[in-house]
């Protein structure tokens, strides 16, 4: 079990958090400044360096481990305004949900 | 309808009850998510962007109101009000929790639906033709076949680990409505010389990275065989497929590596000696043929006689009517009736995409007016088999009081689009908002019309769920330095002419891809002969070039990459 790296825009490399999908319902959570795993992106834990990321590796391998969550993954981030969004589509869509109606 | 024996009750209910204490191993911890994942995934059961996903299983696309009803249910319940139906004539839900699906699967299983053979390295749910039984080309009905090969795949213990998954598409029409060429098995019927029903085998069909369209095994085999050659053939494919490379282990890639005709006498050989097995009689009995077509026999349809007449001053004095009749109605093959298909494109809407209150209301229209059944087809529509003639223009304004009018059938707005980056995990792209886009864009009243026929698909990655590869118009989101970026395809084609489209040149932005379908669509129109020579014809008769020069300025395939 490990957490994976995600690919990140060039510029952003350095400011990186930690998110996976809750085992009970499959939702994002991201690993937040408080400890506890937040369904808002905007409460995570913003770290910037090597150190910083393993220590969050660490997090996710024991919430794994403890059956909180699956797929922990480290992705990279821009912050905007005080507003967190994710550098790829992708974990934009899974922050913000799907980009258009239901129907 | 196909009604569950006592076997199947069993067997369903063994399932679900399997499942219910893996859910409650993995949530206690007693199972790890390695160890967990193919036991979900058996159950259909996937982990998506934003939640779980469930997708259930709608057998060869047939359902009753009762089974729409709990699907409207779940979605209700357990989702957020919609299901999406998809382009294997399943409904998968984008939003159950884990903790939920059990009982969930219990849900279904009292209306005798599941989740099985959804997912995994497994034959999977058979497609088939959305009008069968009702059709006016068809031979004979195919879907008491598809339930025959459900009951003889479900759970088949040799092949319940294939190198890849399997897919079997079955028809017994004139016209292929159900893609049979991009299959790994796609199955004809057809009668020989003296009368003799029996199967026109292709294999080796499919779409994803490597597209290929499925070559003619075998023209005829009788009916009593079925089992005996689909046998032969996915026990080769057991045999000999890869599995060292996971993109290279569907059938046809097999069939590409080892020759077709070398293929063809191992599959032959296989097939000889389970016709000569004693311990192993696969053989179809008329008994048992007949017992299952019981299930499906056309329900007892009472004549209407001036149906036509209201119909046809019904259409003169309502043209919204009329041209919704001209496009979302299908001649039956009964007289006094219609085959009806409701479009879930709205314009701006999802492709695929149905509320809770519609499922309802489809519901009642089937158990009204159509005997209590339902078709899903994998253009992602929904069809009402038997509706009496004069009773189309009651089923006409439920429809429009319900959202669910639009007058699109074949049309440019009649979008096949896979879930892409919205929902899907695996997606370099979003397919959605495409689709909506492209809706919208050619939604100005006539000018659908005036393009007249055309299937346009998108997919949201490689994979191509969304048959890009098979639309008159294709388009693949891929990602390129982290945006998202559309190649286009044209000229292919899911029927009787089975083609895989051609990329036009270099992909485009998302915020130039409406722009460039508009493009091709305006040449099309001007290089067109007249009205009547449909999308797919013009391209087959002028070719790529005039659309290369139109797109990017040069007819030349290198300089447009
Ligand atoms: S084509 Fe790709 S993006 Fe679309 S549903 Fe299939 S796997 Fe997902």
């Amino acid at each position: 079990m490990s957490v994976k790296r995600c690919k990140t825009g060039k510029k952003e490399e350095g400011l990186k958090v930690l998110t996976a999908n809750r085992l009970i319902d499959g939702r994002p959570v991201w690993y937040s400044t408080d400890g506890n795993w937040s369904r808002d992106i905007n409460n995570a834990a913003v770290v910037d360096n090597q150190q910083a990321w393993s220590c969050l590796e660490q997090v996710g391998r024991k919430a794994m481990a403890n059956n909180e969550i699956v797929d922990a993954v480290l992705i990279g981030i821009i912050e905007h305004e005080g507003k967190l969004y994710a550098s790829r589509l992708r974990e934009h869509i899974r922050a913000y949900g799907p980009t258009g109606s239901c129907t | 309808m196909y009604r569950y024996d006592e076997f199947d009750k069993a067997f369903v209910a063994a399932r679900v009850a399997e499942f219910s204490d893996q859910v409650k191993r993995r949530l206690a911890g007693e199972l790890t998510e390695d160890e967990f994942r193919p036991l979900r995934l058996r159950n259909g059961v996937y982990l998506q962007l934003h939640a779980y996903m469930l997708r259930v299983a709608i057998p060869y696309g047939t359902l009753s109101s009762r089974q729409m009803r709990k699907l409207a249910h779940i979605a209700r319940c357990y989702d957020r009000g919609y299901g999406h139906f998809t382009t294997r004539q399943n409904i998968q839900f984008n939003w159950p929790r884990l903790v939920d699906i059990p009982e969930i699967l219990s849900e279904l299983a009292d209306v005798e639906m599941h989740a099985i053979q959804t997912s995994g390295n497994c034959i999977r749910n058979i497609t088939s033709d959305h009008f069968a039984g009702v059709a006016a080309d068809e031979i004979t009905d195919p879907r008491p076949y598809a339930e025959i090969l459900r009951q003889w795949s479900s759970l088949h213990p040799e092949f319940s680990y294939l190198p890849r998954k399997f897919k079997f598409a079955i028809i017994g029409a004139q016209t292929d409505r159900a893609a049979i060429q991009l299959h790994d098995i796609g199955l004809r019927l057809n009668r020989n010389a003296v009368g003799e029903l029996g199967f026109s085998f292709y294999i080796g069909g499919g779409q994803g990275r490597t597209p290929m369209v499925a070559k003619l095994l075998h023209e005829f085999i009788p009916v009593e065989n079925l089992l005996h050659y689909a046998t032969a053939i996915v026990r080769i494919y057991n045999l000999y497929g890869r599995r060292d490379n996971k993109y290279k282990a569907r059938i046809k890639i097999l069939v590409h590596e080892t020759g077709f005709g070398q293929l063809r006498e191992d599959i032959d050989v296989e097939f000889a000696a389970l016709k000569r097995s004693e311990r192993y009689d696969l053989t179809l009995l008329q008994a048992d043929i007949e017992a299952i077509n019981a299930y499906f026999c056309t329900p007892d349809l009472e004549n209407h006689p001036n149906g036509r007449d209201t119909l046809v001053s019904l259409r003169l004095k309502d043209q919204a009517f009329d041209c919704w009749v001209d496009k979302n109605v299908t001649r039956h093959k009964h007289p006094d009736y219609a085959i009806v298909t409701i479009s879930l494109k709205a314009i701006g809407g999802i492709p695929g995409n149905a509320t809770a209150a519609q499922m309802d209301i489809v519901a009642d229209l089937a158990e009204r007016y159509s005997y209590n059944e339902l078709r899903v087809s994998y253009h992602q529509n929904l069809v009402l088999p038997y509706v009496a003639l004069q009773d189309l223009y009651a089923v006409y304004n439920v429809l429009v009081a319900s959202s669910l009018a639009s007058a699109n059938i074949g049309q440019i707005s009649d979008i096949i689009a896979c879930p892409g980056l919205d929902y899907c995990s695996l997606a370099n792209a979003r397919s959605i908002s495409i689709a909506q886009q492209i809706s919208t864009r050619f939604s100005r009243p006539g000018y659908q019309e005036k393009i007249g026929e055309i299937q346009l698909n998108i997919s949201g990655c490689i994979n191509a769920c969304g048959h890009h590869h098979a639309g008159h118009i294709g388009i693949l989101g891929v990602e390129k330095k982290g945006t998202e970026l559309y190649q286009l395809t044209l000229g292919g084609s899911a029927g009787n002419r089975c083609s895989i489209g051609e990329i036009t040149g270099h992909g485009f932005a998302a915020d130039e891809i409406v722009d460039a379908v508009e493009t091709i669509i305006h040449t099309y129109l001007s290089l067109r002969i007249d009205h009547g020579e449909p999308f797919i014809d013009a391209y087959r008769r002028i070719g790529m070039m005039p659309f290369r020069q139109a797109l990017y300025g040069t007819a030349d395939k290198t300089a447009a990459e």
